[in-house]
């Protein structure tokens, strides 16, 4: 690296600051607002620290919802967003491992069709065929359920994709060593191939754990009773046009616990959510 | 009886390509057998064919007398020790020894005794419990043979095990897998490249090149017997001296009752010796060196028949006083030829 | 790129494909079937049949001045938004690339929006914005400024793509500092071996070895505006004012739950397939010489 005398190190650290704050700031702001009560906030006077109201507003969103307009405590919300996010991500992983140790490690009559079929969903994101995948649900009877929610969401071929890459890199060798320690296809897959993925797998948990708890259009279209609702979709249906009903404290206070998961988990796994990411996109 | 049988063994793989031909020989029970020749000549293909990793396409192959062609490499009785070992990297040193006789469904108190016998003869017991990538390569190695021990295999198969060691090493591990394999007397296949280090541990010796077999026998017969020109170049360090000879000879080379025929006069550097010129011998030549190697208990002369033409390397005890440039005379005894047909490559019977 | 060591197996390897076909098959290939075939048919006004019309919905579809007003707003969008977070995201990530103290601090500070809903983003722009007790909003009246993304559509456009830059900057960042973490330092110290002044050294080495990156991501930005910023857009302005900041996906959303012109929605829906399709042509396109490299 080139080196520079500190004295310039200030101009970096001034941007990088300046960057930080901007990006923290929408975030800082909703949390002060949910520290304060609605007067204070619809009077446009809100100051710019946090307030007394933190437990009383928190409480009431988690247990008890908002007055007027979802009625459903966020606590129902966040578990359903929960339930959705691990089903989504788990789901996904699991039908991706076994079809990529398919196709990596078995050779039989269309496989390169069976792959490039599962390759070609990259193509067809849900925003395209809203409305017909959303009458497959309704005839299968899978609305407002959370099989509704999550099994068309499964298929991923980001996921095979990688879990394919990673396993071209395992040494043959490991194959033969437990075929000669008289280990068949699924034991090998079980004993050594799921746990020398242990860190792919990891990754591609965070990033499919968030992609879950972030799912927007699929919840709207899918969800239509108060106890399915997901807190992404929830906090949308607090915030109405006539501003006088919407209860901004609970709103804000919403919108930090449904940020709140993910952040946890990408600041607090952010090697393997930078491994995840990268790799997955290449 | 654990020997080993190939008859009529070949392989040929999907796109045609003809990579083994007709390879044929018997291991005698508790030998050990290695097959060295140079890259691509077929052997870790046979190896890897005895081990049920390759299809055999034609012929067929036995183990202790039980045709083994169509049963699966865990049925064939056998252990390997891959060039890069193959440890399990998640499990420990303990559960990858453990883990093919896990699959067995071998007793527990029966496992825990062999891992414990085979650590104890590898002296790899302070690292039962570590990780493979903890290990520094000679460790790794030595588990990858606890793990063919613990098995008590019919036939310990070996792919250049010793080819991912720093050279110290490998010398170190040649000494200790021939001890080993001698205590335990299981027969064993060991792949190489490399000429010294089958010389050393072989009990009988397979050269193979290009797909063929080129002689088999103790290392000793094959040194001083090659049945072939490859055989001949391949076998010794540095290499035997294969000069071609037309029929009118060549010039710088002083040949006794030559034959009329051309043919391929080979001599190794240790069979030469330095004369004065004009001495009376079976073989004389004189050329001029090109080139000189000192290695301490011995030296190398390097040289060109008559100033050109083929480079010849000569051996001389101790130090050499000769210069480059400098032009020296070289005979060697009859019994010390060995002569070959220049076009089928074989050994003729010359008197 | 095949392996050379496989199992036998002739029934397991069809099972272990079966749960990802059979998801695939009812879920992605049936409805984009669907969707095609439905985009050739016209329904009557009471639903009783459907007539065969091959593209009379892409005619109808296509001399709507609607469909093109927001064919352009799409289109600005995705420009805006790509252009501003990538400056700003490379800005970034070219300061946090260099040696200095707190560098994987500011990366950790910077990367988190990623986790964000777009919905949520949307939420928090809009608060910060709301005409009668944003924040800003009164930042900006106090400067004379008549603030309403409510009612003026300039102010609600600029708000979404304010919402949507902040959102994708921090993915952004993470691909532009991994590109630059990836270029030997051996060719910037040769650079300012030859001279170069930082400046340069940056536009006419650095940059140049990011172009690969930075075509990537141009790419995934573009479909990010066009898809994935639908919640930004329901969550802030569902579309308006006046239908100021209705996408395309939000054009198929809105005007299929009205639920009147199943074969325009369809053909809506065709229309977008095929953007996806081109847009992940070039995308493959760019992978393919970066093999080459």
């Amino acid at each position: 690296m080139v080196q520079r005398r500190s004295l310039l190190d200030i101009v970096p650290h001034f941007i990088l600051a300046l960057g930080v704050i901007i990006i923290a700031f929408p975030v800082y702001i909703a949390f002060v607002a949910s520290t304060w009560d609605a007067a204070t906030i619809s009077n446009g006077q809100m100051p710019l620290w946090p307030g007394p109201h933190f437990l009383e507003n928190y409480y009431r969103t988690i247990f008890i919802g908002t007055a007027k307009t979802t009625r459903e405590p966020v606590g129902i919300m966040m578990l359903n967003s929960f339930v959705m996010a691990m089903c989504i991500a788990i789901g996904k992983i699991a039908i991706s491992l076994i079809s990529a140790f398919a196709v990596v490690y078995f050779r039989f009559p269309f496989r390169m069709a069976a792959f490039w079929t599962i390759f070609i969903t990259l193509m067809l994101p849900v925003e395209v065929r809203i409305y017909p995948t959303y009458k497959i649900v309704a005839d299968l009877r899978l609305l407002d359920t959370y099989a509704g929610l999550t099994i068309p969401l499964i298929a991923s071929a980001t996921a095979t994709l990688l879990f394919r890459q990673f396993f071209m890199t395992v040494p043959d060798e490991l194959v033969e060593a437990s075929r000669i320690d008289g280990a068949g296809p699924m034991k090998f897959f079980v004993d050594t191939l799921v746990p020398l993925s242990i860190t792919s797998v990891a990754a591609m948990f965070v990033i499919q754990f968030i992609y879950g708890w972030n799912q927007y259009l699929w919840p709207l279209l899918i969800t239509t009773s108060d106890n399915m609702q997901t807190i992404v979709i929830g906090i949308k249906k607090m915030i109405v046009t006539q501003d006088a009903l919407t209860e901004w404290q609970i709103a804000m206070a919403t919108a930090v616990l449904a940020m709140l998961p993910p952040v946890i988990v990408v600041v607090a796994m952010q090697k393997l959510f930078v491994k995840g990411l990268t790799e997955t996109e290449k | 009886m654990n020997n080993v049988h190939l008859r009529k063994v070949g392989k040929i793989y999907a796109g045609g390509v003809e990579a083994l031909r007709d390879i044929a020989f018997d291991i005698p029970d508790g030998a050990f057998c290695v097959l060295v020749g140079p890259s691509g000549c077929g052997k870790s293909t046979l190896l890897r064919m005895v081990a049920g990793l390759e299809t055999i396409t034609s012929g067929e192959i036995s183990i202790g007398d039980r045709a083994v062609n169509d049963l699966d490499p865990s049925e064939r009785d056998i252990a390997m020790v891959f060039q890069n070992y193959a440890l399990y990297p998640h499990m420990s040193v303990y559960d990858n020894m453990a883990y093919g006789l896990r699959n067995r469904k071998t007793p527990k108190p029966e496992i825990e005794a062999r891992v414990q016998e085979a650590a104890r003869i590898l002296e790899i017991g302070h690292l039962l419990d570590r990780k493979p990538r903890q290990l520094s390569g000679g460790q790794r190695q030595r588990v990858a043979m606890g793990r063919a021990i613990v098995r008590k295999p019919r036939v310990f198969l070996f792919d250049e095990p010793l080819s991912n060691l720093d050279a110290k090493l490998r010398i170190q591990m040649r000494v200790e897998i021939k001890k080993l394999q001698r205590t335990l007397g299981i027969t064993s296949i060991y792949v190489t490249h490399d000429q010294l280090e089958a010389m050393t541990l072989a009990d009988m010796l397979v050269v193979m090149n290009k797909g063929n077999i080129e002689q088999v026998g103790p290392p000793l017969q094959l040194y001083e017997r090659p049945e072939t020109v490859f055989v001949a170049g391949f076998i010794g360090a540095p290499p035997m001296n294969l000069i071609e000879l037309p029929e009118g000879g060549v010039a710088g080379l002083a040949l006794e009752n030559r034959p009329v025929a051309p043919v391929i006069v080979g001599i190794r550097p240790e069979h030469f010796e330095l004369a004065p010129v004009g001495t009376p011998a079976p073989l004389g030549i004189s050329m001029q060196i090109t080139a000189i190697e000192m290695v301490g208990a011995e030296t190398y002369l390097y040289g060109a028949l008559d100033g050109r033409g083929r480079e010849v390397i000569v051996r001389v005890a101790g130090k050499a006083e000769q210069q480059i440039g400098e032009r020296v005379t070289a005979v060697a005894e009859r019994h010390n030829l060995h002569f070959f047909d220049p076009a089928t490559g074989r050994r003729l019977a010359v008197s | 790129m095949e392996k050379r060591v496989t199992f036998n197996g002739r029934l397991l390897p069809y099972m272990l494909l079966a749960p990802q076909l059979l998801i695939t098959l009812v879920f992605f290939y049936w409805p984009a079937g669907q969707a095609v075939w439905q985009s050739f048919l016209i329904e009557d006004a009471f639903g009783l049949s459907t007539q065969f019309v091959w593209f009379e919905n892409y005619q109808i579809l296509l001399s709507k001045p609607d469909y093109y007003r927001t064919l352009a707003i799409t289109l600005t969008f995705s420009a805006l938004v790509a252009f501003l977070s990538l400056s700003l995201a490379l800005l970034l990530a070219v300061q946090a690339d260099k040696h200095i103290k707190f560098a994987s601090g500011y990366k950790t500070m910077l990367i988190w929006p990623y986790a964000v809903a777009p919905a949520i983003a949307g939420v928090l722009w809009l608060f910060m914005f709301q005409p009668s007790l944003g924040l800003v909003s009164h930042a900006i009246r106090a400067l004379g400024v008549d603030w309403n993304p409510v009612l003026n559509p300039d102010h609600a456009f600029t708000l979404v793509v304010m919402a949507a830059t902040w959102k994708k900057i921090a993915y952004n960042f993470l691909f532009f500092l991994a590109g630059l973490q990836a270029i030997p330092k051996s060719v910037i110290e040769a650079s300012a071996i030859d001279g170069a002044s930082p400046m340069r050294r940056f536009w006419t080495i650095t940059f140049p070895l990011l172009s690969p990156t930075t075509f990537f991501l141009l790419v995934v930005n573009v479909v990010y505006v066009f898809f994935e910023t639908f919640g930004i857009i329901d969550a802030t302005t569902g579309g308006g004012p006046a239908k100021a900041t209705q996408t395309l996906v939000y054009k198929v959303y809105h005007d299929g739950k009205l639920g009147a012109d199943l074969g325009g929605s369809a053909a809506q829906s065709v229309i977008l397939m095929l953007i996806v399709i081109g847009l992940t042509a070039i995308q493959f396109r760019y992978v393919e010489k970066k093999v080459q490299y």
